[in-house]
């Protein structure tokens, strides 16, 4: 097993169905009454976040404790951190304070690779989503769902057939999971105007779409992604109703799915502008189920880092 | 690679067991039996089978994974987890029997023990186990034993079942 998860291409397919399989006996395990595990107590975690983000903190943090290990919450607001302490500092301040695992969100792609490489601290390190980089747990957790719902008998997902679609120029979610999603077997279709896709988007073996409409019924699962807004500083489509008409999964569209499909949403919502309310609150929507599993995604994550060595 | 037991003693060893948890809680009614992933929960799966077939009636069995609860889990790579299965019955005011293969150095149990007291008080806890090879690190001892087995500490206990190994046999390896 690798000693800390900063990239989805660091994972071997089988480290990645052993990260699926461990959470699902975990997820079991959470389904009982026992919702806590002694087996990091007396481990220190700390949660460095260097970008606002409710949801992955809170998920990280409920994972750690319910595997009985300290939480340390390092937040930028209000901290050293926006007085202008380096990554170097930080990190051997964590050192020094014994952190045994670092959770780190930062707004730079790379740094939680800088901080892993650089052995000023000595403990496992988590990227929970560098810049437009990756975010590794998110796409775990999404293929967790997906395999939850739509399993195969090889454990995979191999002949699924997955639509990424919206934003994906500015995704970490979207690149961790044309990653994992390809090497589990999946067939990833990117769907996007072209000013959102990155350059590079050719290299990285998928299908690439600028209709959202063509073959709608032939997607086994539909991931929306959010349009970030506060990462576009020019515009990258003409108007937001004309991104919605387009993009934007709505009644129409969700009719036009087929029965089995999911409808997916790395969250927070733009309800209204990739996703319309009755699509984000429909049957064939896992959107709340995504947000549970992260939390099993999470605590198999830090138990395999953690738990032994 | 010495034969320990063969396919006819295990069964003949299950068989003896299966009287003798009769026998110590005056018949299954409060019993349930909880398997330790892996070889455990096979063993206890014989087991129920074997007992309701005495008794005429049906006996609970589960699982019970105890790897989360282990003390020995740094200084090794992660151990992947088993299945924890507790029966519909739960166990709280039940005569729960713990099977495992092969009871060694006692932290296995002893990790079962903290595992098993998450899902309730069971009345009393016994332990069952096809070998005892001795060498324990925590006073904890079995219930039911199929058959004791000196070994030193280099030596290896392999336990093959039918259901997973392809056949039944008992084997100590390293042996000079």
């Amino acid at each position: 097993m690798i000693s800390h998860l900063l990239s989805i291409s660091d994972l071997s397919k089988d480290e990645a169905l052993n990260i699926l399989d461990t959470a699902e006996e975990l997820a079991r395990v959470t389904e009982t009454p026992v919702k806590k595990l002694p087996t990091l107590r007396g481990r220190t975690i700390v949660n460095l976040f260097f970008e606002d983000s409710t949801r992955t903190r809170i998920s990280f943090e409920a994972a750690a404790k319910r595997l009985s290990a300290d939480v340390i919450n390092f937040s930028a607001k209000g901290s050293s951190l926006s007085k202008g302490e380096s990554l170097k500092d930080t990190a051997l301040t964590l050192q020094a304070m014994g952190a045994d695992g670092v959770v780190i969100r930062h707004p730079a792609s790379g740094a939680a690779a800088r901080l892993a490489s650089q052995k000023w601290m000595t403990g496992a390190v988590i990227n929970a989503g560098d810049g437009t980089h990756e975010h590794p747990t998110q796409a775990l957790l999404d293929a967790f769902t997906i395999r939850q719902h739509l399993k195969n008998s090889s454990g995979d997902l191999s002949d699924l057939s997955i639509a990424i679609v919206g934003d994906v120029l500015h995704s970490r979610v979207a690149r961790s999971n044309v990653l994992l999603l390809s090497k589990l077997g999946a067939h990833v279709t990117l769907i996007a105007p072209p000013t959102l896709l990155p350059v590079a988007v050719n290299s990285w073996g998928v299908e690439v779409k600028y209709d959202f409409d063509e073959n709608l019924d032939e997607y086994d699962v539909v991931m929306m992604l959010r349009v970030q807004r506060e990462r576009m500083d020019e515009a990258f489509f003409p108007s937001e109703r004309e991104y919605s008409r387009r993009f934007g999964l709505n009644g129409d569209r969700l009719s036009r799915l087929s029965e089995k499909s999911l409808v997916m949403h790395p969250g927070p919502m733009n309800r209204g502008l990739e996703i319309s309310a009755d699509s984000a609150d429909s049957r064939k929507s896992v959107i709340v189920d995504q947000v549970k599993n992260g939390v099993s995604v999470r605590m198999a994550t830090l138990y395999l880092l953690l738990g032994g060595n | 690679m010495a034969l320990v037991l063969d396919s006819p003693e295990i069964n003949r060893a299950l068989k003896r067991i299966a009287h003798e948890i009769i026998e110590r809680n005056k018949g299954i009614e409060n019993v349930v039996l909880i398997g330790i992933p892996t070889r455990g929960a096979l063993l206890s799966a014989r087991l129920a089978k074997i007992l309701a077939e005495l008794e005429g009636s049906s006996i609970e069995h589960g699982t019970l994974d105890t790897t989360m609860y282990r003390d020995d889990l740094r200084g090794s790579a992660p151990r992947s987890l088993g299945r924890t299965e507790i029966p519909a019955g739960g166990i709280h005011d039940r005569e729960v029997v713990l099977v495992d293969d092969v009871l060694f150095s006692g932290r296995t149990i002893r990790a079962a023990l903290d595992a098993l007291a998450e899902h309730g008080r069971p009345r009393s806890v016994q332990l069952a186990v096809l070998i005892d090879r001795g060498h324990r690190e925590l006073p904890i001892r079995a219930d039911f034993v199929g058959k004791n087995v000196p070994t030193n500490r280099a030596e290896r206990v392999s336990v093959r079942l039918l259901e997973i190994d392809g056949n039944d046999e008992v084997r100590i390896e390293g042996r000079a």
